[in-house]
């Protein structure tokens, strides 16, 4: 358990203690000084809020950080990081050791890298399919020639804000081997099909929980746009095609950014829908990290892959950002 | 015929979302535990859930944890807000980076850091450090809901209220907090589901001897469905279903009132 043998313990807590003390100050100092008289004094406001995430936000980041570069010793190593390259790495290092003989067992481990682009593929097709279901029912929620009542909005809602871990455990009853469906195709004279524990489970998993989380983001843009553009697109001369293409597909960008960003994130990450619906056959980058710092123990090989994925997301977030500068897209909120 | 398309369409998708709740309310009402065959109806597994302390535990800790985390993010996080409006540029820039860390930071991440945490200051995991978790992750909702209220706020009312003689505790409670009621209303709400919802975070800053509903069920769910975890869905589908509908038809009858004026 004690992982940072190397340092006595009164040493860390005394470089907490100056590190926090040294943030408080500098955010003291900042607060002195306020825009002018108009706030004096409200700026000291935020300073519990302040503390409280120097010691809950940055600090456990920063653990992560200490962890992902340095051994069990807590002397600093790049090893952590060949781990996730070669997952081998361990015994391929004692082969090295032995001779020529032992030299030629040297094989290069691939899971991690594996599940990482594994995962990062399932949670592309994940947006993708919920992108070309989505698109279309929040268009048609915001039609104005349907008059869509606000009940159809709250018929998507419910299902969001019910637990999500019993709406999956809901589909174990429907694809299991006794489940619904076999029980319709037997009752049909037709064999029994192993519908559970594959990668389409967990995909069918991965667009039921997130599905509603790309339908509204687009519906929000959707319903905000001027319909006179669409008017004075027809007027023009503009076709349906060309209207959606030219003018309704555009506008919707920031919509479909937000819904991209609410899915893609969470998929590449979860870990529940994989353990119950893909059974020991799949396994995603969470899993993955999940069971490096519970069942391995390995704290600093685990912190290594965590980073990994931090950097991962933020990339694909600056990509994001840069396709919709202000934000417009807004989601849930 | 268009219409028709599109409304048959609508229904597919409803149908996908609605199919796997309504196998799960039609099997809580199963009298076997088999959920292959059809052995009558009965109440058998609502009387079992009731029955049963662990889910009863979970229950109460799960609500218990969010309603303190959302009170607490609340106060946290609308004093917060108030004080990143009143900061400078740069300070509020700084802020505003930090509060969008676990907003972005997969949920996966924001726990082992937490767990982490806890570790490495000696802290066993329970009770206590899954509320800290849930106040953690609460608090930048909340502060993202209060401050376009701050924004949208006369801030010389403030300055005012001052000047004619109120303490900022004064000025604070009576000037500022009204006006952005709104705002704290949505972000406690916001906070209160959040935490209600979480399983993530909670499931690496607790311990398996104090487990939320959703622990709870993950821990169930990995040995098999049990028949009381159908019930708690119908139980807990039914909720939603009363509370959604009771907010709708209160705001349907505040907008007529308004219209009416």
């Amino acid at each position: 358990m004690n992982q940072i043998g190397s340092m006595p313990s009164w040493a860390i807590w005394a470089v907490l203690a100056f590190f926090i003390l040294v943030m408080a100050g500098i955010i003291f100092i900042r607060s002195k000084r306020g825009k002018d008289n108009l706030h004096r004094g409200t700026t000291a406001f935020a300073s519990p809020y302040t503390l409280w995430m120097i010691i809950f936000t940055v600090l456990p980041c920063l653990l992560i950080g200490y962890y992902a570069f340095t051994d069990s010793t807590g002397t600093f190593t790049l090893q952590n990081f060949a781990h996730f390259w070669d997952s081998n790495y361990a015994k391929n290092e004692l082969y090295m050791q032995y001779g020529p003989e032992a030299a030629a067992l040297i094989r290069r481990g691939t899971v991690n890298v594996d599940t990482l682009t594994y995962s990062l593929w399932m949670a592309l097709l994940c947006t993708i399919i919920c992108l070309i279901l989505a698109y279309p029912t929040a268009m048609i929620m915001a039609d104005r020639e349907l008059k869509m009542s606000s009940a159809i909005v709250v018929l998507f809602v419910v299902p969001m804000w019910m637990n999500f871990l019993l709406r999956t455990i809901a589909w174990m009853s429907i694809l299991e081997d006794q489940g619904l469906i076999n029980q319709l195709l037997s009752a049909l004279g037709m064999p029994k099909a192993q519908l559970m524990y594959n990668n389409n489970a967990v995909l069918l998993g991965m667009v039921y929980n997130f599905l509603p989380f790309m339908v509204f983001p687009i519906y929000t843009v959707l319903g905000k746009m001027d319909y006179k553009l669409h008017e004075a697109a027809q007027d023009l001369g503009a076709n349906s095609f060309q209207t959606f293409i030219r003018v309704t597909a555009p506008l919707s960008l920031p919509g479909v950014i937000s819904g991209i960003t609410m899915v893609f994130m969470p998929s590449v990450t979860t870990f529940f829908i994989p353990r119950i619906l893909g059974g020991g056959n799949t396994m995603m980058f969470g899993d993955l990290i999940e069971s490096k710092f519970l069942t391995e123990g390995d704290w600093n090989v685990g912190s290594a892959l965590s980073l990994i994925m931090m950097v991962l997301i933020l990339i694909s977030l600056g990509i994001l950002r840069k396709a919709d500068p202000e934000g417009e897209g807004g989601g849930l909120m | 015929m268009r219409k028709f398309i599109k409304r048959f369409y609508l229904v597919i998708i409803l149908l996908f979302l609605y199919i796997p709740i309504i196998v799960m309310i039609a099997q809580s009402f199963n009298a076997g535990k088999s959920r292959a065959v059809w052995e009558g109806f009965s109440f058998r597994w609502y009387a079992e859930l009731f029955a049963d302390s662990a889910i009863i535990n979970a229950l109460s800790v799960t609500l218990t944890i969010a309603l303190l985390s959302a009170v607490i993010s609340t106060i946290l996080g609308t004093l917060a807000a108030i004080g990143i409006h009143a900061m400078k540029k740069r300070p509020q820039a700084m802020m505003m980076t930090i509060t969008n860390i676990p907003m972005t930071m997969p949920d996966i991440v924001t726990g082992i850091s937490l767990m982490l945490l806890f570790m490495f200051a000696k802290v066993g995991r329970g009770y206590w450090t899954m509320l800290l978790a849930h106040i953690t992750f609460d608090t930048p909702y909340v502060i993202l809901s209060v401050l376009p209220k701050l924004r949208q706020m006369n801030s010389h009312s403030y300055e005012a209220a001052l000047d004619l003689g109120a303490t900022p505790r004064y000025g604070l409670t009576h000037v500022i907090l009204p006006q952005i009621m709104p705002g704290v209303i949505t972000g406690c709400l916001l906070a209160f589901t959040l935490s209600l919802d979480d399983f993530t975070v909670s499931y690496f800053t607790t311990s398996p001897l104090i487990q939320n509903l959703s622990t709870l069920i993950y821990s169930k769910a990995r040995i098999g469905i049990e028949p009381t975890l159908n019930a708690l869905s119908a139980l807990m589908f039914a909720v939603l279903l009363l509370l959604l509908v009771v907010v709708n038809y209160r705001a349907a009858k505040v907008e007529k009132a308004q219209q009416g004026q």
